[in-house]
């Protein structure tokens, strides 16, 4: 029989909170999993794994090609456009490719059928291995509008057979390249820092995996002795946390240094394997409980 | 990027034979002549056209002012669009210079003042061609 991999999503209302950190350490932990880096506007998750590459694939999408010779200068995708992508000088249609969005109505619209679509390469996917972890990263080429296709690519055949965890490192804050991200996990990590700016971009991710109706827990990040507002914010609202991080210097240093702090420290990995283990108790009963509705 | 001696051609040719037809446009505050020039080329509420020639002018509602995305690219065809040959702006993004330098108008940058302090230095050519096009915030908007 099958298992199904446990796909968690770990994400943050902004950046430099610990996604990476978080999702990379627990990846790093398991005995088996599968590291995916969502974050395809400046990935950097393969920079603490250093895994060879084994394939790479373009990732293409569709925008118009326009006839100059069947335009009639009716205008009507250049007013339609919600982009603004497309333009009309000096009696020709002109497109600003990376400002399409790829949503195909111009080619709809057009009386004179004057519009097809080309194939354009917006970036790729990279698949590597890192001893016990499978590593897929997304890259998405600068000035490109949208991420979201490459997160489709890298998404629609992220699962195995042997069950193994699947970590998804998402891109910072709460906007529509994140929504695609979370899809179709089946547990959220929002990693949270201990200030109040930190519970402002908590709130946010707090809001959207709500909205998705996906099961989630905090993991506090940074933590210092004294007050943490993102401790507080989830008491108040019995979110549940599922481990805390110290503002560490050991951590801090290989983190910085692209290490991987439960590979290279003892104490470290008893951090990160107890965060596993309470990630994954959590996101099991999640998914039973789920299954059972 | 027009270089200085693109630069020096084009005031050369803005000269006798373009005066005849002489249409510029200035984003600005409001529609009045002695409006402040908006900041932002794009998201201004109206264009001031102007007419060198025979000292008219007119405005124009700008139909990009809330877009989503792209407002530049919208703002520069209502501004090619009235068949202008020079756009004077503080500043303005790399799509709207692509657009308007197919659409052959040239970008000058205004001067601190009025839309009509900036025509009275632009007819006594005091002003200069826009060099930095900024790369826009396309995408930013996550």
């Amino acid at each position: 029989m099958k298992n199904k991999n446990i796909k968690i999503a770990v994400l943050s209302g902004k950046g430099g909170t610990g996604k990476t950190l978080v999702s990379v350490n627990l990846a790093a932990v398991a005995k088996k999993s599968i590291y995916i880096d969502c974050d395809v506007e400046e990935p950097n998750g393969y920079l603490f794994f250093k895994s060879e590459i084994i394939c790479e694939e373009d990732v293409t999408v569709k925008i118009p090609l326009v006839d100059d010779t069947l335009c009639n200068g009716c205008r009507k995708c250049v007013a339609f456009c919600k982009f603004n992508a497309l333009a009309y000088v000096k009696n020709k249609p002109y497109l600003f490719e990376t400002v399409c969005h790829s949503c195909g109505s111009c080619q709809l619209l057009c009386p004179e059928k004057a519009i097809s679509e080309k194939e354009k390469v917006i970036g790729k996917v990279q698949e590597g291995v890192s001893g016990h972890v499978m590593v897929k990263t997304g890259i998405l080429n600068p000035g490109e509008a949208s991420g979201i296709p490459i997160i489709k690519k890298l998404l629609e055949k992220s699962s195995s057979d042997d069950g193994c965890p699947i970590f998804i490192d998402c891109p910072p804050g709460s906007a529509c390249i994140v929504m695609e991200s979370i899809k179709n996990a089946d547990y959220c990590v929002l990693v949270a820092e201990p200030t109040l700016f930190g519970v402002h971009n908590l709130n946010m991710v707090y809001d959207l995996v709500r909205l998705s109706q996906k099961p989630y827990g905090v993991v506090l990040n940074k933590c210092l002795d004294g007050e943490n507002p993102a401790e507080t914010f989830c008491r108040e609202r019995n979110i549940p946390i599922l481990g805390s991080i110290p503002f560490d210097h050991e951590l801090g240093t290989l983190n910085s240094n692209a290490k991987i702090g439960a590979v290279e420290s003892e104490r470290l990995k008893v951090l990160f394997s107890s965060l596993l283990h309470s990630v994954m108790k959590e996101a099991r009963h999640e998914t039973t409980v789920d299954s059972q509705r | 990027m027009i270089d200085q001696e693109e630069f020096e051609n084009s005031i050369v040719k803005t000269k006798p034979e373009g005066r005849i037809q002489m249409k510029i446009a200035i984003p600005v505050d409001d529609k009045n002549i002695e409006s402040g020039v908006c900041p932002s080329f794009g998201r201004a509420p109206y264009f001031l056209f102007y007419n060198t020639d025979n000292k008219e002018s007119y405005y124009l509602d700008n139909s990009a002012v809330a877009s989503q995305g792209g407002s530049g690219i919208r703002a520069a065809q209502v501004v090619a669009d009235q068949g202008v040959k020079a756009l004077l702006t503080p500043r303005c993004g790399e799509n709207v210079e692509e657009l308007l330098s197919k659409a052959e108008v040239l970008i000058y940058r205004t001067i601190a003042g009025t839309a009509q302090q900036n025509i009275t230095a632009f007819e006594a050519e005091k002003l200069v061609l826009l060099k930095d096009f900024h790369p826009g915030f396309h995408g930013h908007e996550k």
